[in-house]
């Protein structure tokens, strides 16, 4: 036990936690800790420029290292700035530790300056929340915030420090384990579950791997079991946005993202498949359609670490509560223990290799020099630009995102960062900004719309004063173009608010930031354009004009089953009912 | 377009959880966030240390939207327990107190008195003109006598809410 400042608490719980990135915004509730840090020898804080930012780096910090991302922001106007992050870590699963300033204990509850109640504002997009009113509880606190925010489904926890009890003192000591009373997730797969879930496997004629984040979370070793789960058994594997990069998309077996802008062969997969093996994933309405015509003839094993993740959604046949790389590395051994071999799944796979000659995720384009670039087009040759260096790719949202996540491959789980449940335009930039910052030496790429960057724009400050060597790849359709999509598949192509006017002249505004700024016209200047943004040392700002009314395809329309794809723009009938109105 | 809701079956809940600050606000807000029922919620602390309280809740929904309810109580930090008393193959007590307060003079004020005598409800106030009773018992017998004392000059109720456990020797 040390006698201590709450502020110096908090700063040598974050060391003895072994966390080397903070990245915050001060102000008058986080003085003192903020003066704790002051030429601290091992933590480095991260100024953004706002708290929304800091959510997003701490994200893209935790996505791309396994790691909790941890962010620091004052009491009232930080904390709500920082709600959006908070959540979107809340529906991404991303471990991230919060730390708000709030106004001293006396004055809680007065209408004090800067006092909101971010307890109860965060109280619904957290993990868990604590409002620290005790300095000696701050400590057991900080490391309970930790252990909770990482074990089990990881999520983003934040700690509302009143500024009393940052100046006050108290004893802290580091405990040796956290042996929590009420939360203790079930890690361990239940035998039982493994024999009936192997039981199905063995018997399947038509099985598919639907993985999801939830492999990612479960760190890398997961990924590696997926390999060699789905390479015993010859199965095909689809995954969610959220879980690309688990299995790699060189794969024969990979048939692609599956859900709203999935391949057409992976969704009919899941519609004629007799059993859906489900690891971390939770049957998103984005990848389900509509749900009385999702996957009827299969049965379903789900793996899954959060209990109210079964059942939710889709009724299965075998639950499997565990971490979704225990589960595997056990249905792997009970494989091996039961003596299985793959059977031949021959007919099954001629099945998908028909489906897979509709190719597609071709798209038309003209090839000469002077013409416009398809979006697809970019993102493929962004995607061969960078083979062989391992890039971070992060993304924003909209149709560039969905390019993004069909026509670049990854094969290694930790490089691909996009807001997939929250759906934050905003994100992908600062996400980019907190990825490099954990790998200074890699190419981190942001994959941005021209309207989503717009919402975090201001962190090239941030980028500049760091040195960051983010490069932004924005497909600029000068719409909203997902919004426009919509407007045109439902409203009849009233575009309503979608268009992106007065937009800047981002080779300037690179400029003006002390980024270098390119700008890429044609299909001719493409290549040598990305070949520039990658060979520039430093931040890079990349304008690349593309089509401007290009949709994404395929497309699932809210609320139509997986076989009711849209494959090509001809498809597209330009009304909708009501009820399909109402659908998000 | 209309908007549909599913019917449901009643259930009682009983839950344990860290007698701390916000935990209250936090299974209140579980249940408006997600659109879950709550037809009444009890709580106090339990334990000698009043480190842990009991919460019992009522609640109304089709059998996966009560499995939900219970999956993402449990899921929440400082709830230890999450018990479905009307569980199939679980028998329990359930117990609600009400203070009914009737105002009146002459053959109402006597019928009330009467009632209340069938009920087995206990007189803890009275002046000349009104009783407040105290009942015990169920729920539904606590709204049949309620029913009754509006035909006798009912001015008030207030009730507690069910709580309840399980019937047997064993703890939950
Ligand atoms: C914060 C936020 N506001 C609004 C939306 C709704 N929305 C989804 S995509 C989109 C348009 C994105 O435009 P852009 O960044 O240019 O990407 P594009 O679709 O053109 O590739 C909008 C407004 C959102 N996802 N997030
Ligand atoms: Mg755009």
């Amino acid at each position: 036990m040390t006698e201590m400042s709450g502020a110096d608490m908090v700063v040598q719980a974050l060391v003895d936690l072994g966390v080397d990135t903070v990245f915050g915004y001060p102000g008058g509730a986080v003085l003192p800790i903020y003066d704790a840090l002051f030429n601290h020898p091992t933590i480095k804080h991260v100024l953004v420029r706002h708290e929304q930012a800091a959510t997003h780096a701490a994200e893209g910090y935790a996505r791309s290292t396994g790691k909790p991302g941890v962010v620091l922001v004052t009491s009232g106007p930080g904390a709500t700035n920082a709600v959006t992050g908070i959540t979107d870590a809340l529906l991404d699963s991303i471990p991230m530790i919060v730390l708000t300033g709030q106004v001293p204990t006396n004055l809680i509850g007065t209408d004090a300056f800067q006092e909101c109640d971010t307890v109860g504002i965060t109280r619904h997009c957290t993990k868990h929340n604590y409002l620290v009113m005790d300095p000696d509880r701050l400590g057991p606190i900080l490391h309970e915030a930790f252990y909770i925010a990482t074990h089990g489904r990881p999520g983003p926890v934040v700690i509302d420090i009143p500024k009393n009890v940052q100046v006050a003192t108290g004893s802290y000591s580091m405990p040796e384990t956290i042996d929590h009373q009420s939360y203790r997730p079930q890690v361990e797969p239940d035998p039982q579950a493994i024999d009936a879930a192997i039981a199905l496997i063995a018997a399947a004629e038509r099985p598919v791997f639907y993985t999801g984040g939830g492999v990612i979370n479960a760190g890398p070793d997961a990924s590696a079991a997926l390999r060699k789960l789905v390479g015993l058994t010859g199965a095909p594997i689809t995954s969610t946005l959220m879980g690309l990069g688990a299995f790699p998309s060189d794969d024969p077996k990979w048939l692609g993202m599956l859900g709203m802008h999935g391949t057409f062969e992976a969704n009919m997969a899941m519609n004629r498949a007799d059993l859906i093996v489900a690891v971390g994933a939770r049957f998103d309405d984005r990848v389900t359609g509509r749900l009385d015509a999702f996957a009827p003839e299969a049965k379903k094993i789900h793996i899954d670490i959060d209990r109210s993740s079964i059942n939710k959604i889709v009724p299965v046949d075998v639950a499997i509560l565990a971490d979704a790389g225990r589960a595997l590395d056990a249905l792997i051994d009970a494989w091996g223990a039961k003596g299985h071999r793959a059977r031949d799944l021959g007919e099954w796979w001629r099945r998908i290799d028909g489906w897979r000659a509709t190719r597609c995720l071709d798209f038309p384009e003209k090839k000469e020099p002077g013409a416009e670039i398809m979006p697809q087009r970019a993102i493929k040759a962004l995607f061969d630009a960078t083979r062989g260096r391992d890039p971070i790719i992060t993304t924003e949202v909209g149709q560039h995102q969905m390019w993004a996540a069909q026509h670049f491959g990854f094969s290694a789980p930790n490089r691909w960062l996009t807001s997939g449940g929250l759906g934050t335009m905003g994100y992908g930039f600062p996400a980019a900004v907190g990825a490099q910052i954990a790998h200074p030496g890699r190419l981190v790429v942001c994959i941005a719309g021209e309207a989503s960057l717009q919402m975090n724009i201001q962190e090239m400050a941030t980028v500049s004063q760091y040195r960051l060597p983010v490069k932004i790849f924005i497909l600029n359709n000068e719409w909203m173009g997902m919004v426009r999509q919509w407007q045109e598949l439902t409203y009849e192509s009233r575009y309503s608010n979608s268009y992106s006017d007065s937009l800047p002249d981002f080779v300037q505004l690179a400029a003006a930031y002390g980024w270098t700024g390119l700008r890429i016209d044609t299909l001719g200047q493409l290549e040598e354009g990305i070949a520039k943004m990658i060979d520039t040392p430093g931040p890079v700002i990349v304008d690349c004009r593309v089509a401007k009314l290009a949709n994404c395809f395929p497309m699932i329309p809210s609320g139509a089953a997986h076989t009711e794809m849209i494959l090509q723009p001809s498809d597209v009938t330009g009304t909708m009912d009501d009820e399909a109105k109402a659908l998000v | 377009m209309k908007i549909t809701t599913e019917a449901g079956e009643r259930h009682v809940l009983a839950v344990t959880v860290d007698n701390e600050a916000g935990v209250l606000a936090k299974i209140t807000g579980l249940f408006t966030a997600r659109g879950y029922n709550i037809e009444s919620l009890t709580v106090a602390d339990i334990t000698p240390d009043h480190a842990l309280s009991r919460i019992t809740i009522v609640t109304n929904g089709p059998p996966p939207v009560i499995d939900q309810i219970i999956a993402q109580l449990d899921r929440l930090v400082p709830v230890h327990k999450v018990t479905d008393l009307t569980d199939a193959g679980m028998a329990h007590v359930e117990r609600e107190i009400a203070l009914v307060k009737v105002a009146g003079t002459g053959d109402k004020r006597i019928e009330a008195l009467r009632m209340a005598d069938v009920f087995r409800a206990k007189v803890v106030d009275t002046t000349l003109t009104s009783f407040i009773f105290e009942i015990t018992g169920s729920s539904d017998k606590v709204d049949r006598f309620v029913a009754l004392m509006r035909e006798c000059g009912l001015v008030e109720v207030g009730r507690t809410g069910v709580v309840a456990i399980a019937r047997g020797p064993e703890a939950l």
